[in-house]
């Protein structure tokens, strides 16, 4: 969609060698940026406050953000190709109001969880179908998608849903416990698993390489013969279904179901995006870069937390503290280039 | 030219007739437009007032994307500034001095400009992409605004202050005046002079406009506090409306409504060009949107679908190949074929 580019065409898109793995250095300097200013981050907890080095702080890390990194893996795919999704968080509270009601009326577990996330998928292929066959801008198409999915929950109910269900309950409760008060829930290790598959996919597929092409420059993909629009409405699909497993993951850890879930969840999952240094243009960036822009993010949290400031000064400290990384990281990755 | 603006415009247009024309049928008197007390008093005001802050908003952001940048912030600034007034009217002997009123009106839009100024620091000068480091403001300015009035909703009750955002000039609202003034402004600094051009050529590639001579950093720090003071005026009617400030729901998602004014109203993200009338047109959709659902009787839990229906209709019908296909049908059909997009 985006072919002004204010710098040259680089060779974003790919290796010039047969080797699929090979990469130029280069191209990993905003990941390594953003891992090592992660650590100077976690060094300053552990010196300002006691218990900070606990291993549970980081575990919890990975529990309390499981929604947001599974919807930021989605929302991954999605600005490599140079596109953007406002209506994960929206996403997330119908299909936990969906999940809620349905489970209410006694419905199964079983069937509910594929007809929530086909829900989520059909809504993404939807979006990605108007993006790509009438040429709306993405910004939009999904606007009104996150209108229409806060509508849908608005009108399937108002209020918020309690989860009685069994199944939900126990999952809730599923945990791997290391030593007592030190464990990753299974939410936790279902996002971990959300993100190998798509670092896989991204990295070693077809489509993955596509998804990279179309983000360099959609007009040349086109010109090579890559399936542009199966791609492109494909990231959408997937940005959908894991929206709608977030939501999933969301109403398993609050039992409930609300139509005012996810509020802003959009904006970090494309922050947590970009803090791992992919390029709001498409064709630049990896999933564990993401997977490291949500860790900066639930980190920059748990140091306010630490802090136990009241609810604006913390809004204030967030702020600040991401103000700090993104210009920390602008300087480090400017100097290395 | 002239006729590629029409055409761009006539999707806008002709929702807003459909939406009106909904209304009239749906509603009783919501067209009448009545003189009370020297006021125009009827719906239709009422649209307008309601607009007022979106149309401000939106004229910023107009500026903000034609250099192809975005600006989230806007609904936090819109907070700081009312919770700025307000703290300062609160603290005045007398609340109905005019002086006083003056003092927090200017102050409150002056620290509007300042965290323009730091919006256009962050993407200009540090290089930050425009979508994070509004985002800093926009979470920030929340805590800000909060922090301002200590957590607190501060109520005043000033009646030159409550002229702003409710009062009469010649029957007419203040607040749609304001909006309508700052607008005349925006479109003969843009159109009457060069102003606009650079703009558009800023936004077309700013690294070329920097070799051609023209001051892009310039250009893209002054349009971020043009955005910040276009939503600070915008805070202050709506903090002067309701008479009080809340840092938590002033100017709440406003950035996601004015973005989507633009955007109906031609004006493409990647930045390039905009369109003023059409920015100003999509604002008054939105608003007449809301209002509309309202008096139709769609119940408020609807209102997001309705508005969800309408965007995508809208979307649909600007979008040409959308308007070919339906216009195809009437073609034989391996003609349709051959142009299907792969």
């Amino acid at each position: 969609m985006i072919d002004v580019s204010t710098t040259p065409a680089t060779n974003k898109s790919g290796p010039a060698s047969r080797r699929r793995t090979y990469r130029p250095n280069a191209q990993y300097i905003p990941v390594l940026a953003t891992l090592s200013l992660l650590i100077v981050m976690y060094t300053f907890g552990a010196v300002s406050y006691e218990n900070f080095t606990h291993p549970s702080v980081i575990l919890n890390l990975f529990t309390n953000n499981a929604f947001l990194l599974v919807v930021a893996v989605g929302m991954t795919f999605v600005i490599l190709t140079g596109g953007i999704d406002l209506s994960v968080g929206a996403v997330i509270a119908m299909t936990s109001t969906v999940a809620a009601t349905l489970l209410q009326a006694g419905w199964p577990a079983g069937v509910v969880i594929p007809v929530v996330l086909l829900i989520g998928g059909v809504l993404g292929l939807g979006m990605g179908a108007v993006i790509h066959f009438f040429k709306v801008e993405p910004f939009i198409a999904t606007l009104a998608g996150m209108f229409l999915a806060r509508g849908i929950a608005l009108l399937i109910n108002q209020n918020s849903i309690p989860i009685t269900n069994e199944f939900w309950t126990s999952i809730a409760e599923t945990r791997i416990v290391f030593e007592p008060g030190v464990y990753i829930s299974g939410m936790a290790l279902v996002a971990l698993a959300v993100v190998a598959v798509a670092a896989v996919v991204l990295a070693w597929t077809k489509f993955g390489r596509n998804v990279y092409a179309i983000g360099g420059n959609a007009d040349s993909a086109l010109l090579m013969g890559l399936p542009v629009g199966r791609t492109r409405i494909g990231v959408y699909t997937l940005s959908g279904f894991c929206a709608a497993l977030g939501g999933l993951i969301y109403s398993i850890t609050t039992t409930s179901g609300y139509a005012g879930h996810g509020t802003g969840t959009e904006l970090d999952a494309i922050a947590a995006v970009v803090i791992g240094g992919v390029l709001l243009t498409g064709g630049s960036g990896y999933v564990l870069g993401t997977v490291l822009g949500v860790l900066v993010l639930g980190l920059i949290n748990t140091i306010v937390n630490f802090a136990s400031l009241n609810s604006w000064w913390a809004r204030m400290a967030i702020g600040v503290l991401l103000f700090a990384f993104i210009v920390l990281q602008r300087l480090v990755t400017r100097k290395a280039k | 030219m002239k006729k590629a603006m029409k055409s761009r415009l006539m999707w806008p247009v002709a929702m807003l007739v459909v939406l009106l024309l909904c209304a009239l049928i749906f509603s009783d008197g919501f067209f009448d437009i009545r003189i009370q007390d020297g006021h125009l008093f009827g719906t239709p005001v009422n649209i307008l007032r309601a607009s007022a802050p979106l149309v401000l908003v939106a004229i910023g952001m107009t500026l903000v994307i034609s250099t192809g940048g975005i600006d989230l912030s806007v609904g936090s600034v819109m907070a700081v500034s009312g919770a700025m007034a307000c703290l300062i009217i609160g603290d005045l002997s007398n609340q109905n001095s005019v002086g006083g009123v003056a003092i927090a009106v200017l102050a409150a839009i002056a620290l509007s400009l300042v965290l323009g100024l730091w919006n256009g620091f962050l993407v200009a000068v540090l290089g930050i992409q425009p979508i994070i480091a509004t985002l800093i403001l926009m979470v920030a300015g929340r805590g800000l605004a909060q922090l301002i009035t200590s957590g607190q909703i501060i109520n005043v009750q000033s009646s030159p202050y409550k002229v702003i955002g409710a009062g009469y000039v010649l029957g007419l609202p203040v607040s749609v005046l304001i909006a309508a003034v700052v607008l005349a402004i925006t479109v003969l600094l843009t159109r009457r002079t060069a102003l606009g051009l650079l703009l558009e050529s800023v936004g077309g590639s700013p690294v070329a406009s920097r070799l051609a001579g023209i001051q892009a950093r310039r250009f893209t720090v002054m349009v971020y506090v043009v955005s910040a003071a276009c939503a600070g005026i915008a805070g202050l009617i709506y903090s002067s409306n309701v008479s009080s400030a809340d840092g938590n729901n002033a100017g709440n998602l406003i950035e996601l409504d004015a973005i989507l004014a633009v955007v109906i109203g031609g004006t493409a993200l990647t930045g390039g060009r905009f369109s003023l009338a059409g920015t100003t047109l999509g604002a008054l959709l939105i608003a007449t949107l809301d209002t509309t659902a309202q008096s139709v009787g769609i119940p408020p839990e609807a209102t997001l679908v309705f508005k969800a229906v309408v965007v995508v209709v809208l979307c649909l019908a600007q979008s040409a190949t959308f308007r070919a296909m339906l216009f195809r049908r009437s073609t034989p059909r391996p003609a349709a074929r051959a142009e299907v997009p792969a």
